[in-house]
C-alpha cells in the first residue's frame, strides 16, 4: 500500500498513514512551556530572593497570563468535539494523564496565576479605581473584589500570601507542563516518546524558553519605552538562561546516547527517520541553531568582557534562536513520533495545511494573540515600578 | 358477561404492573438507555478471536464483509481490520517485505513469483481487544472502555476524538471516523455476537481462517485451539494480554 | 511622647483574602454541584464509562444474516453444501450481506457472477497456503463461467456426493 499513497514509504499500518496530532498539539507545549518558563523566572526572585531579576517579575506574571489563556485554544481547535471537552471535568478517567489537564489549569489560574497578579497588583487597582472614570473605573472596582484596604498591614500581608502562592506555584507550574511531558512519555506504544526523562526534559526546556522570552521581551519593552535596560537584570538572566540550557541539553544527549548505545528493535527505524525526515527540523535547527549555537553565545556572554550593547545583541540573538529551537523541540518530538510506523517498516509525511482550523494560518494567529492579550493586559495592569523608570514618572495616588 | 372478583383481581393486577412495567422501560429509553436485550448477559461471556495463518487465503473477504456490517468509510483509507502480505527472504528475516493494498478490500494482485526461495503468507489483522488495554487505560473521559464480557468498545456519543487512544495502541486498529470526528475501530461484531451470530469477518471467511471464540464457554473450539497449536499474540512485550490468538504465526509478523 | 496608635484589628486587614477565600469556595461548591447534575445517567455503574453505551451498540441492526437464517428456508441448498467442498464457506460469503432478504423474502439478492467470485480465491497467488485448490487462470479456465463444470454449492468433480 506504501507506494500507492504519495508520501509514504515502505509499510505503515493502513490506519497510521494520517498523523493524529499535528500542529496545533505542537504549539500546545510550546505555549504551556512558555507559562511554566516564564513563571519559574517570577518564582527566582519572589521564592529564592534573586533580586537581580526583580524587574522582570511583574512582566512574567503577566506573560505568564496571557499565554496562558491562549493555551487551551490549540486543544479546543483540534478536538473531534470541542463541545464535549467539558467531560474531562464530570468523568475524568484517572488512568489518563490527560485527563488531569482541566483541573491542574484551573488551579494554576485561579489558585496561583491569577491570585498573585492579584496580590501584587492589589494596591495600584485600588488607586486607580478612584483615579479613573468611565468604564475603565468600572473594572477596576470590580477587581478590587469589594475591598478598598491598601493599608500598611494589610499590604505586608498580600505580600506574606503572594510568597505562599509562589511556593506553592512552583510545583503546580511544573505539574502543568510536567504532564505533557507524561503524556508522550507514558505511550509505551511510541518508542519515540516512551521514556521516563520526557517529563524532565520538557519541563528544563520549558524553562529555557520561558527565561528566553522574557529575556527577549524584557530588551524589547525597554527598547520602545526608551529606557535603559538594567544590564544587571539582563546578565542575571542570561546567566540563568545559560545554566537551565545545559541542564536541558545534557538531557537530550543523554536520551539520544542511551538509545544509540541499547540499539533496540526500534533505533534503526528511528535512527533513519531522524537522518532523512527529521534531518533539518531535528539537527539543523533543534540541535545546532537552536541548541548548541545560543550556548555558545551565552558563554561567549559569560567569558568574555562584552560591552552593553555587544551583550544585548547577543541576548537577543540567542534568545530568538532559543525560541525556534524549543519549538522545533516540540516539533520533532509530536510529529517524529507519527512519522513513523510501529512495524518499524514504513515512514508517512504530514501534510501541513494553510486555511483550515488545524493550519498554519490558525497556528499563527495563536500564537499571536498572547502577545495582544499582553498589551491588554499590560494597560490594564501597568508592570512599570520604580526600578524601571525615574521616580518622577511614577503613578501617583489620587 | 359475568366476571367474578378473582378474575377481576387477576387482571386489574396485570394490568397495572404491566403498565408499570411498561413506564419503567419507558423512562429507561427516556433518560438514554435503551432496554437490555433479554438472555444475553455479559458476565457469561468472554470474547476473543482465532485466527490460524495457515488458512488464511488473502481474499479479502473479511475486509469487505466489516465494511458493510460496520459502515466503515471506504475513503480514503479506514479499517476495522484489514489483511497484511509477508513475503520472507530466509535470509533477511529482520525485513520482510509487507504490503496491504487498500488493506487487502480488493484482495491481493499478483506480486510475486513461486519458487523465488521466499516465505509468503497472509495475516489478518483487527483490535486485540486487550485486556489490559493501553488505549482504555489513556482515555480522559471513559469514552473507550472494556465490555464485562471482554470486548473493547468505544461510547460515540461520549468521545471527544482527543485521539490519545489512537496513540496509544501498539497495532494501529484505531482510527478517526472522518464524518463523526470520534474514534472507530473493531468492536467484534458486539451488536452481532450479543444475539448469537458470529462477526461478519468470520461469516465471510471461506476457510475458517478467522474465528469468534468465547473463553468463558467450556464447549467452545479455542480450548482446543490453544492446547494444541503453537500460539502467539501480537507484539507480546507490550504486555496488553491480547486476546485475538494468532496460530502459525511467523515471527517476521509486525 | 505620642501613644502608640490604635492597632487595626487582623480581621480588618486581611478581610479582603477572606473575600477571595469566600470566591474560591463558592467556585467549589458550584463545581461540584454542576459534576452532579451533569454526569451522564448509568456513569460508572460497571466501570469507568456511560453503562448505557453498551446497550445501545447491541440495538444496531445487522448486515448479514448469518448462515443458520439462510438455512432456515433453504433447507436443500443446505444439504447439498454440507456434504460438498463448499461446506466451509457460509452462504453470505459469497452471497453478500443478505440480512434485508432474510427479514423480507421478496426482496431479492443478486445472483453472484459464476466467475469472478470464483476467481478470488481460487486464482493462484503466492501466500495461499499450497493445500489450497488453485488454479492457473490462463491454463485452467481462460474464458468461460466456472459454474460450467463446477456446481456452485458443491464444486467437487468426479467423487464427492455426486
Amino acid at each position: 500500500m506504501g507506494n500507492m499513497i504519495p508520501g509514504v514509504d515502505g509499510y505503515m499500518y493502513p490506519n497510521e498513514m494520517e498523523l493524529q496530532w499535528g500542529l496545533l498539539i505542537v504549539l500546545y507545549p510550546f505555549i504551556t512551556g512558555l507559562v511554566a518558563g516564564a513563571f519559574i523566572l517570577a518564582s527566582l526572585e519572589r521564592v529564592f530572593k534573586v533580586e537581580q531579576v526583580k524587574p522582570t517579575y511583574r512582566l512574567a506574571l503577566l506573560t505568564a497570563l496571557a499565554f496562558l489563556l491562549v493555551a487551551p485554544l490549540p486543544l479546543q481547535l483540534h478536538l473531534g468535539h470541542p463541545e464535549r471537552s467539558f467531560e474531562m471535568y464530570l468523568t475524568p478517567h484517572l488512568t489518563s494523564a490527560m485527563a488531569m489537564f482541566g483541573f491542574v489549569y484551573l488551579w494554576y489560574l485561579m489558585a496561583v496565576l491569577l491570585l498573585e497578579i492579584w496580590l501584587e497588583w492589589r494596591r495600584e487597582i485600588v488607586l486607580l479605581a478612584d483615579s479613573t472614570t468611565g468604564w475603565r473605573r468600572r473594572v477596576y472596582r470590580v477587581l478590587t473584589l469589594g475591598s478598598r484596604n491598601i493599608s500598611e498591614r494589610a499590604l505586608a500581608l498580600d505580600d506574606r500570601v503572594g510568597w505562599l502562592v509562589t511556593l506553592i506555584g512552583i510545583p503546580s507550574a511544573f505539574l502543568l507542563h510536567g504532564y505533557v511531558g507524561f503524556i508522550f512519555g507514558s505511550v509505551k506504544a511510541n518508542p519515540w516518546w516512551s521514556t521516563p526523562l520526557m517529563p524532565i526534559v520538557f519541563l528544563f526546556s520549558a524553562i529555557v524558553s520561558g527565561i528566553a522570552l522574557v529575556l527577549l521581551m524584557y530588551m524589547a519593552v525597554c527598547a520602545l519605552k526608551g529606557v535603559a535596560t538594567d544590564m544587571r537584570c539582563a546578565d542575571t538572566m542570561g546567566r540563568y538562561l545559560l545554566y537551565a540550557f545545559v541542564i536541558d541539553f545534557s538531557l537530550e544527549m543523554l536520551d539520544l546516547l542511551h538509545r544509540v548505545y541499547e540499539a533496540d528493535e526500534s533505533f534503526k527505524s528511528l535512527d533513519f527517520m531522524v537522518h532523512t525526515r527529521l534531518y533539518a527540523s531535528h539537527i539543523l535547527v533543534q540541535i545546532v541553531a537552536g541548541t548548541m549555537l545560543p550556548i555558545g553565545l551565552l558563554a561567549l556572554a559569560q567569558v568574555l568582557s562584552l560591552t552593553e550593547r555587544a551583550r544585548r545583541g547577543l541576548y537577543a540573538a540567542a534568545t530568538v534562536l532559543t525560541l525556534v529551537g524549543i519549538f522545533a523541540m516540540r516539533w520533532n518530538i509530536v510529529i517524529g513520533g507519527q512519522l513513523f510506523s510501529k512495524s518499524f517498516l514504513g515512514y508517512t509525511t504530514y501534510k501541513m495545511e494553510f486555511a483550515t482550523r488545524e493550519g498554519l494560518f490558525t497556528a499563527a494567529l495563536l500564537l499571536a494573540l498572547p502577545f495582544a492579550i499582553l498589551w491588554g493586559l499590560v494597560r490594564l495592569l501597568p508592570p512599570w515600578t520604580s526600578e524601571w523608570e525615574t521616580k518622577a514618572d511614577r503613578p501617583s495616588p489620587a | 358477561m359475568t366476571v367474578d372478583r378473582r378474575e377481576f383481581l387477576s387482571r386489574t393486577g396485570k394490568l397495572l404492573l404491566l403498565t408499570g412495567a411498561a413506564a419503567g422501560a419507558l423512562e429507561h429509553v427516556l433518560a438514554g438507555q435503551a432496554e437490555a436485550a433479554p438472555g444475553y448477559a455479559e458476565t457469561d461471556h468472554w470474547w476473543g478471536m482465532i485466527i490460524d495463518i495457515d488458512k488464511c487465503i488473502g481474499c479479502g473477504n473479511c475486509v469487505r464483509a466489516c465494511k458493510e456490517e460496520n459502515d466503515v468509510p471506504h475513503e480514503p483509507y479506514y479499517f476495522r481490520t484489514w489483511v497484511e502480505r509477508y513475503h520472507v527472504d530466509p535470509s533477511d528475516i529482520e525485513h520482510p517485505a509487507v504490503d496491504s493494498p487498500n488493506g487487502g478490500f480488493d484482495g491481493f494482485p499478483e506480486r510475486y513469483k513461486p519458487g523465488d526461495g521466499a516465505k509468503s503468507f497472509f495475516v489478518p489483522k483487527l483490535c486485540n481487544h486487550c485486556v489490559e488495554s493501553p488505549c482504555v487505560q489513556v482515555c480522559p473521559v471513559g469514552a473507550t472502555f472494556r465490555s464485562r464480557d471482554g470486548v473493547v468498545l468505544v461510547d460515540k456519543d461520549y468521545c471527544l476524538g482527543c485521539r490519545y487512544c489512537v496513540q496509544a495502541c501498539p497495532y494501529g486498529c484505531r482510527y478517526i471516523d472522518p464524518r463523526r470526528h470520534v474514534v472507530d475501530k473493531c468492536d467484534l461484531c458486539y451488536h452481532r455476537i450479543t444475539k448469537g451470530l458470529t462477526t461478519a469477518c468470520a461469516e465471510a471467511c471461506p476457510t475458517g481462517a478467522r474465528q469468534l471464540v468465547d473463553l468463558k464457554d467450556p464447549k467452545d473450539p479455542v480450548h482446543e485451539f490453544l492446547r494444541t497449536r503453537s500460539i502467539q499474540v501480537l507484539k507480546p512485550q507490550m504486555a496488553t494480554h491480547a486476546k485475538v490468538f494468532y496460530a502459525g504465526l511467523d515471527g517476521s509478523v509486525r | 511622647m505620642e501613644a502608640p496608635a490604635p492597632r487595626t484589628p487582623l480581621l480588618r486587614d486581611a478581610e479582603h483574602l477572606g473575600r477571595v477565600a469566600a470566591l474560591f469556595l463558592l467556585g467549589v461548591v458550584g463545581f461540584f454541584l454542576a459534576q452532579r447534575l451533569l454526569v451522564p445517567e448509568g456513569f460508572g455503574k460497571h466501570g469507568h464509562y456511560r453503562a448505557g453505551a453498551t446497550e445501545e451498540r447491541r440495538q444496531l441492526p445487522t448486515v448479514f444474516a448469518g448462515r443458520a437464517a439462510c438455512e432456515e428456508c433453504h433447507t436443500d441448498v443446505a444439504e447439498t453444501n454440507a456434504k460438498g467442498k463448499h461446506a466451509r464457506p457460509a452462504c453470505e460469503a459469497c452471497h453478500g450481506a443478505l440480512a434485508v432478504h432474510a427479514a423480507d423474502p421478496s426482496v431479492k439478492p443478486t445472483r453472484p457472477d459464476g466467475r469472478a467470485l470464483c476467481l478470488r480465491c481460487h486464482t493462484e497467488l503466492v501466500g495461499r497456503p499450497s493445500s489450497f485448490p488453485q488454479i492457473d487462470v490462463a491454463e485452467h479456465a481462460p474464458k468461460g463461467a466456472c459454474t460450467e463444470c463446477h456446481a456452485a454449492h458443491d464444486p467437487g468433480l468426479g467423487g464427492g456426493s455426486r
